[in-house]
């Protein structure tokens, strides 16, 4: 009965410090080395910023900076995550956190909307 | 919770413009009309559409069957969308025929090669309903010959339930509908299937706003058709369709899709033409939860 309690309270736990995370933390550490191909492209960025307007602001804001329960995305982890681990984000979102999955965009758009985010200064956001 | 004594046409003004002011965004579900991808509702958003279908039976009259669609992402796991349907038929009668409520549920979190979904529908039609958003067992061109006068009569109470697999791969979207439908008093099971594949026509956004970047075109094409019964199950006396999809979305996010049907068998309508204008409110809930609770805070 006790050993059965061990393992309830350690499945709570797990749940709960998985909730609690980031997101950015769950992503499996072998993504973290995929590159973004088009890294350093203006073009590139500039897509991503109105792709980011169209699929990320109505929750993100505008300006990045968070709307009730979606986090800021112009926080220091945002900028320092690795482009493998935010195309992991982008790909499987969170269900259960309300964080939708972005497969359905092609890859290069979503490639684009990284090459946004990774940009650590304020970008005027395409409307 | 929604306290209905807050209820007033303050709210209602509100919240109207609001929704007109709030940002579209995309419905990304792609050309299909009748196949389901996996792909849910964003959690608060409001899709609302108008999906058409226009034929002439050989031995009836022309007819417009319209199903207008409110969907809504309740959660990440869970889209809801409710129906109404209803037809016009020339030399006859424009009616209501009825509604469906439908509910998809995400099993499997993250993504991978095919990923399942389960779709639940209840419909309150009756048998003059000509919205024709699935084939199962021997549906076909009969069912849309017989005057509303007649048909309207017959009630059709069924439960529908659908296995949806879905991927995407290089850009391809692709998708297969398993079907289950039973009436809630009596016939058998019945059974149908849809499949579709599509793909946008640039799968890199361009930097500029813009209605004609070819990013912002789909192409597909479905294939779907009934199965028959539990007892009965099989091609034979069944109609299939196959129908070229094309989905074209403006910068505002309104999305026009056309898709002209062919019918394969004996036992198909030989042509229809399917449209449909769908709209996204992004972030509908929150929107109208900050209309409700700000008027609710006033004293």
């Amino acid at each position: 009965m006790k050993s059965w309690r061990i393992v309830i309270g350690c499945c709570l736990l797990t749940a709960t410090s998985a909730r609690v995370g980031s997101l950015l933390q769950q992503a499996p550490s072998e993504v973290a080395d995929k590159r973004n191909p088009l890294q350093g492209s203006d073009k590139a960025r500039r897509a991503g910023a109105k792709l980011y307007a169209r699929e990320c602001a109505p929750c993100h804001g505008p300006k990045r900076e968070g709307i009730g329960k979606a986090p800021p995305l112009n926080r220091a982890d945002v900028y320092r995550a690795s482009p493998g681990t935010l195309y992991w984000v982008l790909r499987n979102g969170s269900l259960h956190r309300g964080m939708p999955s972005f497969a359905h965009l092609p890859e290069p758009e979503r490639w684009e909307i990284i090459t946004f985010l990774h940009e650590v200064e304020e970008t005027p956001v395409a409307r | 919770m929604f306290d209905s004594r807050h209820l007033s046409w303050w709210n209602l003004l509100v919240v109207t413009l609001v929704v007109l002011a709030t940002p579209t965004t995309w419905a990304g579900e792609g050309p299909f009309f009748i196949t389901y991808t996996h792909q849910m509702e964003e959690p608060g958003n409001l899709e609302v559409a108008s999906k058409d279908v226009i034929g002439k039976p050989g031995n009836g009259n022309r007819f417009l069957g319209d199903a207008t669609e409110f969907e809504y992402g309740v959660k990440g796991w869970w889209t809801t969308e409710v129906y109404l349907d209803g037809q016009a038929t020339g030399r006859e009668s424009a009616l209501f025929t009825g509604y469906r409520w439908e509910n998809r549920f995400r099993v499997i979190s993250h993504e991978h090669w095919i990923n399942p979904v389960l779709y639940l529908e209840f419909e309150n039609i009756n048998g003059a309903d000509k919205s024709l958003l699935e084939v199962v067992n021997h549906d076909g061109k009969d069912d849309v010959t017989g005057p509303n006068s007649e048909t309207r009569s017959e009630k059709k109470r069924e439960i529908e339930a659908k296995l949806i697999l879905g991927s995407y791969y290089r850009g391809w979207t692709i998708a297969e509908n398993f079907i289950a439908e039973k009436n809630v008093r009596h016939e058998p099971y019945e059974f149908g299937y849809a499949v579709g594949i599509s793909r946008p026509l640039a799968l890199a956004a361009k930097p500029d706003r813009c209605n004609f970047c070819p990013e912002n075109l789909q192409m597909g094409v479905e294939l779907y058709g009934g199965l028959g019964t539990h007892d009965a199950f099989g091609f034979r006396g069944t109609s299939h369709y196959v129908a070229p999809t094309v989905a074209w979305t403006l910068a505002n996010g309104t999305t026009f899709q056309v898709s002209p049907t062919f019918g394969v068998t004996d036992a198909s309508a030989h042509f229809l033409l399917r449209f449909c204008v769908s709209y996204e409110i992004t972030q509908f809930g929150r929107t109208v939860e900050r209309a409700f609770r700000g008027h609710g805070a006033r004293p």
